[in-house]
């Protein structure tokens, strides 16, 4: 939290002799900063909306109401709508059962929590082709019974919930062993029954966090390509998600069409970065409300949610 | 391993959500996880190194690793800058620049992989001066790791910002009372304490760089020999229908991973015992 320190230091800052650099230097330092950012940051992303527009605004409209485009864009906001839930269900229990309770293992189960982002989203993909395809271990079994998952929308939510396994149960986790359970055994000791304590005392304390890691969960969701691309079949209309989408009309040399639809997903980026922001502005302003108040802080959203390979 | 019953606690649900994490973990990551390796054993040795290290398969290695290599660094040397100016200096548009940062990480790889290629090619913005000079960004391996580097960015940022805004500059002001000019407090002072960050952020964004798909296989032209990743050699296998060649090499790269995975853990440990 980049505000909160400032603030802090404002104030016990009074003389910083000799811990500066020079002028000249720290001009230096900004300006090759600024024009990294420039070209690494700012102008990829004016880049798409530019090459999106190139053919004329008419052309940019034909290629999103196309009807394969639309399919792509509903077949990205189903399959994110499928696997986010998941994947806040499973964030809650194991922040639950990670933060509330002392069990031996617990550090092993954190450590595996966050083992899909160490997975190439290809070999992700692969996985579950040698589980489900027809030369894999259930293939032959779902075959006979007219199954089919890879190369289908299952193959894709399966794969789409395991690359973003861990966002929502890594933002909580942390959040949720700050916060202690203090409460949540006075509002049992007060009469309140199990499910009653986690909607009106937990879940509240946490809705931030869950927001944010929900978020970066749906960002990854939405723009998954490697593993999904392993698992969809590439069938025009039936499984192509908008990355995938994006990849066939470059490859069909439209251009202007790719990035048409590229357009679209780099707006869900600056969505995202937007509620991302707001978000840890509002942490460092509660955390600074807390310390004025004398408050514990008990709370800290991830700033490095993202991370991790 | 046995999950012991939980202590000190009077809240229910333990057993609920213990159960339905272990279950879901396992389904979703252990068993397909376990799957791919299990296919892998069922081959020979002697098949599974044919398949694992064809002249095609070290070619994709040496560039993989290659390019993420130098991504890394570039990484490291301007993740360091942007996080020291972010949190040392005060300029305009330095919110909007600190948001920015996570840009890479919210961008779809593919959108990444469109726009980067379509930046260096020599009709691009970028491309039209850098061509001429003879820099060639869009299918070469430069391009895989600029591709690479754009990908891993924030991680170094991340990773050093919160160490930065801790450091107490207090010592630094004590070294520069005891007489050190402002060079020599950054190398002998500054430096060391940032150092395991640095080096945390270096190992997470060598680690994506080597698994990374969708961003590489638009700007590298993926030709064998040239500028073919080993994942994108992976999915070329599977198109081929030749799962047992996707799958060595699939192990291979998930093999490489767990040990990088194991060695950033090291890191961060040092890292902090290195900070408390």
């Amino acid at each position: 939290m980049p505000g909160v320190t400032k603030t802090l230091r404002a104030g016990r800052s009074a003389s910083r002799r000799g811990t500066e650099e020079r002028p000249l230097t720290k001009w230096l330092l900004i300006s090759t900063a600024l024009v990294f950012t420039a070209v690494f940051l700012l102008l990829p992303l004016a880049n798409v909306f530019a090459q999106a527009l190139s053919n004329g605004f008419a052309y940019y409209w034909r290629s999103l109401s196309n009807p394969d485009s639309l399919s792509a864009i509903r077949l990205t906001l189903f399959v994110a709508a499928v696997s986010i839930p998941f994947n806040v269900v499973f964030g809650l229990a194991a922040a639950w059962a990670v933060a509330k309770f002392e069990f031996r293992g617990k550090s092993l189960l954190v450590t595996l929590i966050d083992l899909p982002f160490s997975v190439s989203p290809v070999v992700a993909g692969l996985m579950f082709v040698v589980l489900f395809g027809l030369q894999g271990f259930l293939g032959p079994w779902l075959d006979a019974r007219d199954i089919q998952i890879v190369f289908a929308v299952p193959g894709i939510i399966l794969a789409t919930v395991f690359i973003t396994f861990p966002f929502v149960a890594r933002e909580l986790i942390p959040l949720m062993q700050a916060g202690g359970s203090e409460q949540e055994q006075a509002a049992m000791t007060l009469g309140a029954s199990g499910w009653q304590t986690f909607w009106r005392v937990t879940l509240p304390s946490v809705k931030w966090g869950l927001l944010y890691g929900v978020i970066l969960c749906n960002a990854r969701a939405m723009g998954e390509f490697g593993a999904v691309s392993v698992v969809s079949g590439h069938i025009t209309g039936l499984t192509d998600t908008m990355p995938l989408r994006v990849e066939k009309l470059y490859n069909e040399y439209n251009a202007a069409a790719a990035f048409a639809v590229a357009s679209l997903l780099a707006v869900l980026a600056l969505i995202t970065l937007l509620v991302k922001t707001i978000l840890e502005w509002r942490q460092a302003r509660d955390f600074i409300r807390a310390q004025a108040g004398g408050k514990t802080v008990d709370s800290d959203c991830n700033a490095n949610g993202f991370n991790n390979p | 391993m046995r999950m012991a019953t939980a202590k000190h606690s009077s809240l229910p649900g333990f057993g609920l959500t213990l159960g339905f994490t272990l279950f879901y973990l396992s389904a979703i990551v252990l068993i397909p996880i376990a799957a791919l390796v299990l296919r892998a054993l069922q081959m020979t040795w002697q098949e599974f190194w044919t398949l694992a290290t064809t002249a095609r398969a070290i070619s994709a290695y040496r560039l993989t690793f290659g390019a993420s290599l130098a991504a890394a660094i570039a990484n490291a040397v301007f993740g360091t800058l942007l996080a020291w100016v972010l949190v040392r200096y005060e300029f305009p548009g330095r919110r909007i620049i600190d948001a920015m940062v996570d840009f890479p990480f919210a961008l779809p790889t593919a959108v990444a992989g469109l726009t980067l290629s379509s930046l260096f090619a020599a009709n691009g913005w970028l491309g039209q001066w850098l061509v001429p000079l003879g820099i060639k960004g869009a299918f070469t391996p430069l391009g895989v790791a600029i591709a690479l580097t754009f990908v891993g960015l924030p991680f170094v940022v991340r990773t050093l910002q919160p160490v930065l805004q801790d450091f107490e500059q207090e010592v630094e002001e004590a070294a520069a009372t005891l007489g050190a000019g402002r060079l020599r407090t950054f190398l002998t002072v500054v430096t060391p304490s940032l150092l395991p960050a640095v080096l945390t952020g270096f190992s997470l964004a060598f680690a994506r760089a080597v698994g990374e798909y969708g961003s590489v296989v638009f700007i590298s032209g993926n030709m064998p020999f040239r500028t073919e990743i080993a994942p994108y050699l992976v999915v070329m296998r599977l198109e081929e229908y030749d799962y047992q060649g996707a799958i060595a090499l699939a192990v291979v790269l998930l093999a490489f991973s767990f040990v990088l995975l194991a060695l950033i853990n090291a890191v961060e440990q040092w890292a902090s015992r290195f900070h408390r």
